[in-house]
């Protein structure tokens, strides 16, 4: 569980605080999304409950942030690192450099906390397994695709065991295929009993998998709940971070009368079909 | 009138000898809007940048605007193709964001007026005039990307190639590149961009070439190439979110765009009432 009281948080470099007041309870397991415009203060949230603010940064830090009772700001980084998992948008960047192949990659934080042999290798061949990413054990990091690195930079976090793995974009510089892969992966790390918290653009994604989604407009939580109700919000477009096409095109078809008045707008493919063909039938009926 | 670009039999082996482009033949006319899509490794990129002279055929010819590029030098192609890169610190290098900009229009030999003032219209095009004095590299990823797009924009060139443009950008942003390509449309600029994101394909684009394996196989409207799934297969991209809506609803017209699907919608839901037992 992630805890958010009344947190406020400016960098060091910066005036204005970049979040404020955020009070904000993540439910333990389950897939949660945030989202919201460029310069929000998702990343920021992000490394908040990762512990690199304010390990690493520094920066005016007021309020509380707690994952699964521990006080980050209280929690030495070391420690931190086995609790929450963070995984960045740039693939390449988050590989050591320090290790030749994807298992020993893979085993790299095990082996900075002293973890015993065989029981590190059993973790990696596990965690692999469950990414099915075990076909990849012997290859280069380097010689990796995009989606693939991605998958490797969450198998390199999951392996931690942690309560909690946070997400920043980690779709955002990878192709279809790629990203494809890193869903599919995140997935299976959703059904081990890890909370994911995933930020990013990618509404449909959000749609389909998260169980909850909050919306960062300046600096504050404007609204929060399921995908399909804060999605289908009519303020969205002007918080910046829009709408699905799906949910788009049903609020469309809903001003000409073409959308049932007393339905929810749909934020999924399903529902959308769903909505539509309703509308087509009753439509066609009243005519 | 020549076309913008006309690409016949390009082969393009890396130095390493790796064959990234292996036949590809491609006519684009002035004014059209093309978008190039397909997988990483597919050849995109390695395309695109022939146009610019970046990289030479191996074999074959790349023409733009009546230039054949194999022996035209990267200075002289500039002033006809603009060409703003996946990753903006590629090509962002000067102190402030306005002299960056800037940079573009007078070294193409514009007057100091007429520099000031394309510098000023793409600044405000691409929504960073706010920070036209600050140094390029205090700004974020993603104003970092609109500066490189407005450092091209600065150029009017008649062929702007964009290569993904919206990767990495909020919803206003791409909102905002939506309007920029439908302005330099209205201008009459060729606009070509390598995209990932579909959506923003077929609402933006009148004409889609998808790559796989370093050649062309798929090239037509939206409706007509996301119908094509074999195809879509091989490049590895799904088709827009509208398009699979229309598919779920199995209408065999192909929609891929907001204002099709209500369109088509609205045909349907007004011509059920003349069908069988409505």
């Amino acid at each position: 569980m992630i805890v958010f009281e009344d947190f406020t948080y400016a960098y060091p470099t910066g005036s204005a605080p970049v979040l404020r007041g955020i009070d904000l309870v993540v439910e333990e397991g389950g897939f949660h999304g945030v989202v919201g415009a460029s310069g929000a203060g998702k990343s920021t949230l992000a490394m908040a409950v990762a512990g690199f603010i304010p390990h690493a940064q520094g920066g005016e830090y007021a309020g509380r942030v707690a994952v699964g009772g521990a006080v980050v700001a209280d929690t030495p980084l070391p420690e931190l690192v086995t609790r929450v998992g963070l995984v960045q948008q740039n693939p390449f960047d988050q590989i050591s450099g320090a290790r030749f192949t994807v298992r020993e990659e893979i085993a790299f934080g095990l082996e900075n906390l002293g973890v015993e042999r065989e029981e590190m290798a059993r973790r990696v061949d596990a965690v692999m397994a469950d990414l099915g990413i075990a076909g990849l054990a012997d290859r280069s990091p380097y010689a990796l695709s995009g989606g693939q690195q991605q998958v490797v930079a969450v198998a390199s976090m999951l392996v931690m065991r942690p309560e909690v793995l946070v997400l920043d974009e980690p779709t955002s510089q990878l192709d279809p295929g790629g990203a494809r892969m890193v869903v599919e992966a995140l997935g299976a790390v959703r059904r081990s009993g890890v909370t994911v918290l995933l930020v990013t653009h990618a509404l449909e994604l959000l749609a389909e998998h998260a169980d909850t989604l909050h919306v960062l407009v300046d600096g504050e939580i404007a609204a929060q709940g399921p995908p399909a109700e804060t999605l289908a919000d009519d303020r969205m477009e002007e918080w910046g971070v829009g709408r699905p096409r799906y949910t788009e095109a049903a609020a469309r078809a809903r001003r000409d009368g073409l959308w049932e008045a007393d339905r929810a707008l749909p934020a999924t493919l399903g529902a959308a079909a769903a909505g539509f063909r309703a509308a087509v039938r009753t439509e066609g009926g009243r005519r | 009138m020549t076309p913008a670009v006309h690409i016949e039999g390009l082969v393009y082996a890396y130095p390493g000898g790796v064959t990234a482009l292996n036949g590809v033949d491609l006519r684009i006319e002035h004014g059209e809007r093309v978008a190039v899509i397909g997988r990483n490794g597919a050849g995109k990129t390695t395309m695109a940048r022939q146009l610019n002279g970046i990289a030479k055929p191996t074999a074959g010819t790349v023409t733009v605007c009546g230039t054949d590029t194999a022996g035209a030098t990267t200075a002289r192609l500039a002033a006809s193709v603009g060409y703003v890169f996946q990753n903006p610190s590629d090509q962002i290098f000067a102190k402030t964001v306005r002299a960056d900009v800037e940079f573009g229009p007078r070294n193409l030999g514009r007057s100091a007026e007429e520099t000031a003032r394309l510098a000023e219209a793409a600044m405000a095009a691409t929504d960073v005039l706010d920070f036209a004095d600050h140094h390029p590299y205090h700004l974020s990823p993603a104003e970092r990307k609109r500066v490189a797009l407005a450092s091209v924009l600065a150029m009017d060139t008649p062929v702007v190639v964009l290569d993904e443009p919206t990767t990495g950008q909020d919803h206003r942003s791409v909102r905002r590149i939506e309007r920029i390509v439908a302005d330099l449309h209205a201008a009459g600029t060729t606009v070509i961009a390598i995209t990932h994101d579909m959506d923003f394909c077929a609402e933006s684009f009148d004409r889609v070439v998808a790559m796989a394996q370093g050649r062309v196989i798929a090239d037509g409207t939206p409706a007509e190439v996301f119908a094509r799934p074999e195809e879509l297969e091989l490049a590895r991209v799904e088709p827009p979110q509208i398009s699979r809506l229309a598919a779920e609803l199995g209408w065999a017209d192909q929609v891929t765009t907001v204002d099709g699907f209500v369109e088509e919608l609205s045909r349907r839901a007004g011509g059920a009432a003349g069908a069988p037992g409505a």
